[in-house]
C-alpha cells in the first residue's frame, strides 16, 4: 500500500518494520514527530527521556538486552548525548541500535548549524543519509541490519526538508524472525573499562574499513550516469536539489556518508571531466575526495552557511560559469512588514517578562516557547546558549560582578528544560552559593516542540497517567532554601517575588504554575470572559501594548488625533494580565 | 513535456490550517497517480509567524521545495502573506487569496501599517487572480475554521483532477465530525 508520509513518519514505519522494540527520545526540532509517530505501533515500547543523553542510555541498555532499539534527537541533542554515543561505538551492540540526528541547516528553529556527519566519523560509527521519506523507510530498516552486522551502532542522519518533507511511500510488513531478547553476560564486550577497552579500539579500526569496502557495493550508494562532462557526488536532500539544478550531470549518490565508499569515488571520478561535491553546512565529503589525492570542487562553489535549494545550486554553476544561465523574469514585490512568531494570546510567561524588564533585569535565557521573550516589546532575554544553561550562566555571570550588578542577574527556564539539563546547573548553584534568582516557567508541558508530556506533566508518551516530579521540593533537595511559587497572571504578584528574591543576596527560584494556554482545557479562563476595551474610558496611553500580546491590536483614529487599543475577541483568552496595565479601567469582561 | 512538475506554495499565518489544506492537496495528487512531494517549516513558526509549504506534482518529483520563481499556483491564506511571497512565482501563475487580513506585531503595536491596496497590487501582477471571501463562505458552510477548505475548493479547479478523487482525499484527511461542513465549504469554493 502507498502512502504521503513524512520524513519523521517514514523514519517511524522503518522502526516497526524493522522489528525494533524499544524508543527513547528527547523533543526537538525537526525530530519531534518521529517518536510520536513510533507510539502508534503498539510492539514498540517508546518513551519520552528528559534528555538526548538518557535516550540514547535507554536504548542502548534494549539493544544491550538483545532488541533493536532506537533513540532520536535534533543535531544539538547528539551533544548531550555525545559522551554515550563514543563508547557505545567501542561496545557495539547486541540488538540493531540506531540514533537518529535530524540536523537543520538554515535554522529554521535552532541556535546553531552544526553538521552532524563530522559526529559519524569523530565517533567511528557508520552514518547514513537518506534523501526522501521512501528512503527515509527504507534506510532505517537497513541502519537496523547494519548495526547487527558491523556490531556498530548506526547513525541515521536527517534534516529539516527531510524531516519534514512528504513523498510516497510503499509500506512493507514488519520483520517476525529476530532472536527474542534475553540477558547475556558478555563483560569483555560490555564493560570498557581499560583492558576491555583496549581491545575493542582495533576492531572499531578494523570495522570502518569494512564499512566502507560494503559501501564500494552497496546499493544504496550508486552512480546515476548521464554527461561525461560534469559529475556531483551528494547525498541526502542535496541529491535532490542536484538532479533538479543540474539533470545533465552525471551524479554519485552516496546512501552512506561515512564511512565513505572510496574505491566507487575513485571510479566514478574517472568517468567525468569535472568533478564536483555539493553538501550542505560542512565540506565533509569534499574534504575526503581531496584527501584521497582526486581533483574536485565544492566549497569554492557553495555556502558553509544555510540550505542548498535547486535555485542556488544552479546559480553557483552559472556563477563559476559551468552552465549557461536560463533566461528569467523576476517577479519583485514592495518590502512588507515582517511576521516573526510570538508567544501566544494568553500565554503564561507575558507577564514574567514584563515584570522582568521592568525591573531590569539581566536576564540568562533558555531554549523554549520563552525565548521569544527576547522579542520587541518585551525584549527580556540578553542570553541564550543550549538547554539547562540560563541556570549555570546565571551562576557564573554573578561571580565576576561587584554586588549591585549581581542583584540584576535572573535566569528564566522552563519546565522540561530544568528537568533536562538544569537540574545539574541549579544543584551547582546552590552548592557554590551564587547569588542569582531563578525563575522556572513550569507551564506543565514541553510546549515549544509542539506540547509533548514530560516527567513533571503526570503522563507518558503513550498518554498513560504517571508520577509527577513536584518541583518545589526538587529544588529544595537540591539546597535552594528560598522557593516559592507564583500566579504569573498576577501582574503584581509576580512583581513583588522578582523584587524580592532579586534583593536577596542568596540563591532562590520563583516557580510560575500556569499551565500552557494551549493544553486542552486550560485554554479559557472563565468561559464568555474575554475582554474589551471601553472606547470611552481609553486614553490611547498604549500601556497594554506593552505586553505584546496578538489579541491588542492599535486601531490609529482616521480624524489623526490619538488611536485606541482594541482586542480581538476570538484571540482574547481572559488572561487579564492587559487589563491589570490599564490604569483608566478601560478594560473589562464581555460576556 | 512529460515531466512537467507543477509548483504550488500555500502561504499564511501559523495557525490557519496551511498544514491540513497541503496534506489534503498532496493526498488528491497521489491519488491521482502521480508523484508528490510536500515542505513545509514548523517548529518556532508555528506560532503566529509567516507560513509556507509547498506542494509539488508531476510524473517524478525531485527537491520537495519549489524553485524560486518557479511557483505555478499560489494559494494564499492571508493578504499580507500571499503579497510577500509572489516573488516565489513564474509570471502569468495563478494567485487564489482568502480576503483576510491578520495584523502582524509591527502593526499591533502602531508602529507600522497594514499595507493598502493589496488586492490591486497583486492583480497587477498577476492577471490570473481569484480573491476569495474565505471567513465568509466558511462561515455559511457552518464553520469559520473550514476558510481553508473553501480556499482548497477554489484551488482545485485550476487543476485536472477528478471531483472523485477530491472527495476521497477530503474523507481521507478531515475529521470525521468537521467531513460534513468541510465537503460543503468545499464545494462552494469549486463554484467561485
Amino acid at each position: 500500500m502507498k502512502e504521503i508520509l513524512s520524513g519523521n513518519e517514514a523514519i517511524a514505519r522503518g522502526a516497526y518494520e524493522a522489528g525494533c522494540l524499544v524508543a527513547s527520545a528527547y523533543p526537538g526540532t525537526p525530530s519531534t514527530e518521529i517518536l510520536e509517530n513510533v507510539i502508534n505501533y503498539k510492539e514498540i515500547n517508546a518513551s519520552w527521556a528528559p534528555n538526548e543523553k538518557v535516550a540514547l542510555e535507554v536504548a542502548i541498555g534494549a539493544s544491550f538486552g538483545g532488541a533493536r532499539a532506537l533513540a532520536c534527537m535534533k543535531h544539538v541533542g547528539v551533544n548531550v548525548a555525545a559522551d554515550p554515543l563514543f563508547t557505545a561505538s567501542y561496545t557495539g551492540v547486541k540488538g540493531g541500535l540506531v540514533l537518529v540526528a535530524a540536523d537543520d541547516p538554515e535554522m529554521h528553529s535552532s541556535q546553531n548549524e552544526q553538521d552532524s556527519r563530522n559526529y559519524a566519523k569523530f565517533a567511528k560509527v557508520p552514518m547514513l543519509e537518506p534523501a526522501d521519506s521512501r528512503e527515509c523507510k527504507e534506510f532505517t530498516r537497513l541502519a537496523f541490519e547494519l548495526s547487527e552486522q558491523f556490531d556498530t551502532p548506526v547513525m541515521l542522519r536527517s534534516c529539516t526538508r527531510i524531516s519534514h518533507g512528504k513523498s510516497v511511500v510503499e509500506l512493507g510488513e514488519r520483520v517476525s524472525d529476530l532472536p527474542a531478547p534475553k540477558l547475556v553476560k558478555d563483560a569483555p564486550k560490555l564493560v570498557m573499562l581499560p583492558g576491555n577497552a583496549k581491545v575493542r579500539h582495533p576492531l572499531v579500526e578494523e570495522r570502518t574499513v569494512k564499512l566502507s569496502e560494503y559501501g564500494d557495493t552497496a546499493a544504496i550508494n550508486r552512480m546515476e550516469l548521464h554527461s561525461g562532462e560534469i559529475g556531483v557526488i551528494c547525498a541526502g536532500v542535496t541529491y535532490q536539489y542536484v538532479r533538479e539544478a543540474l539533470p545533465e550531470a552525471s551524479v554519485l549518490k552516496l546512501g552512506m556518508v561515512w564511512p565513505l565508499p572510496k574505491n566507487l569515488i575513485r571510479e566514478f571520478s574517472t568517468k567525468v571531466k569535472q568533478l564536483f561535491v555539493i553538501e550542505e553546512l560542512d565540506p565533509f565529503i569534499e574534504e575526503q575526495v581531496k584527501a584521497m589525492g582526486i581533483a574536485c570542487q565544492g566549497k569554492g562553489l557553495t555556502s558553509l552557511c544555510g540550505e542548498l535549494s535547486p535555485g542556488r545550486i544552479r546559480d553557483a554553476f552559472v556563477k563559476a560559469s559551468i552552465i549557461e544561465a536560463a533566461a528569467s523574469e523576476a517577479v519583485t514585490v514592495e518590502p512588507v512588514p515582517p511576521r516573526p512568531p510570538n508567544m501566544c494570546p494568553g500565554c503564561p510567561h507575558r507577564g514574567v517578562f514584563y515584570q522582568l524588564n521592568r525591573a531590569n533585569a539581566y536576564v540568562t535565557g533558555d531554549i523554549g516557547c520563552y525565548t521569544l521573550g527576547f522579542m520587541p516589546p518585551l525584549n527580556a532575554m540578553d542570553t541564550c546558549v543550549c538547554m539547562g544553561a540560563s541556570i549555570s550562566m546565571g551562576s557564573g555571570i554573578v561571580r565576576a560582578l561587584p554586588p549591585e550588578e549581581q542583584k540584576r542577574v535572573v535566569a528564566v527556564i522552563g519546565d522540561s528544560t530544568f528537568l533536562h539539563t538544569g537540574i545539574n546547573s541549579l544543584m551547582e548553584m546552590a552548592w557554590n552559593k551564587a547569588p542569582a534568582t531563578v525563575v522556572i516557567l513550569d507551564n506543565r508541558i514541553t510546549a515549544m516542540t509542539g506540547r509533548q508530556e514530560n516527567p513533571a506533566s503526570g503522563f507518558t508518551l503513550a498518554g498513560d497517567e504517571t508520577s509527577e516530579v513536584n518541583i518545589p521540593e526538587l529544588c529544595r533537595v537540591l539546597g535552594i532554601k528560598h522557593v516559592r511559587v507564583v500566579d504569573p497572571y498576577d501582574l503584581d504578584a509576580t512583581r513583588l517575588a522578582i523584587e524580592e528574591e532579586m534583593n536577596r543576596p542568596e540563591p532562590s527560584v520563583i516557580i510560575t504554575n500556569r499551565p500552557c494556554c494551549l493544553i486542552k482545557g486550560a485554554g479559557r479562563f472563565e468561559k464568555g470572559k474575554i475582554l474589551e476595551v471601553d472606547q470611552g474610558k481609553c486614553t490611547g496611553c498604549k500601556a497594554c501594548l506593552r505586553i505584546g500580546c496578538p489579541a491588542i491590536e492599535w486601531k490609529p483614529n482616521p480624524d489623526g488625533n490619538k488611536g485606541k487599543a482594541f482586542i480581538d475577541p476570538q484571540l482574547c483568552t481572559g488572561c487579564t494580565v492587559c487589563q491589570q496595565l490599564c490604569k483608566f479601567n478601560a478594560i473589562g469582561g464581555r460576556k | 513535456m512529460d515531466n512537467a512538475i507543477t509548483n504550488i506554495l500555500l502561504v499564511g499565518v501559523g495557525g490557519q490550517g496551511i498544514l491540513l489544506a497541503s496534506e489534503i492537496l498532496s493526498e488528491a495528487f497521489m491519488l491521482a497517480g502521480f508523484d508528490v512531494k510536500k515542505s513545509e517549516i514548523h517548529g518556532m513558526s508555528q506560532r503566529g509567524g509567516s507560513v509556507v509549504s509547498h506542494v509539488r506534482f508531476g510524473k517524478e518529483v525531485f527537491s520537495p521545495v519549489v524553485p524560486e520563481g518557479e511557483g505555478d499556483i499560489l494559494f494564499g491564506f492571508e493578504l499580507l502573506e500571499t503579497y510577500r511571497y509572489l516573488s516565489l512565482l513564474k509570471p502569468g501563475a495563478t494567485v487564489v487569496a482568502n480576503d483576510y487580513k491578520i495584523a502582524p506585531p509591527s502593526v499591533l503595536l502602531g508602529q507600522a501599517g497594514y499595507p493598502q491596496a493589496l488586492p490591486e497590487k497583486i492583480k497587477a501582477k498577476f492577471p490570473d487572480f481569484l480573491l476569495v471571501d474565505g471567513q465568509g463562505l466558511a462561515l455559511q458552510a457552518g464553520d469559520v475554521r473550514a476558510a481553508n477548505t473553501v480556499m482548497l475548493g477554489a484551488v482545485s479547479k485550476r487543476l485536472q483532477i477528478a471531483d472523485a478523487v477530491w472527495q476521497q482525499a477530503l474523507e481521507k484527511m478531515v475529521p470525521k465530525r468537521a467531513l460534513e461542513i468541510n465537503l460543503k465549504a468545499f464545494a462552494m469554493g469549486r463554484e467561485l
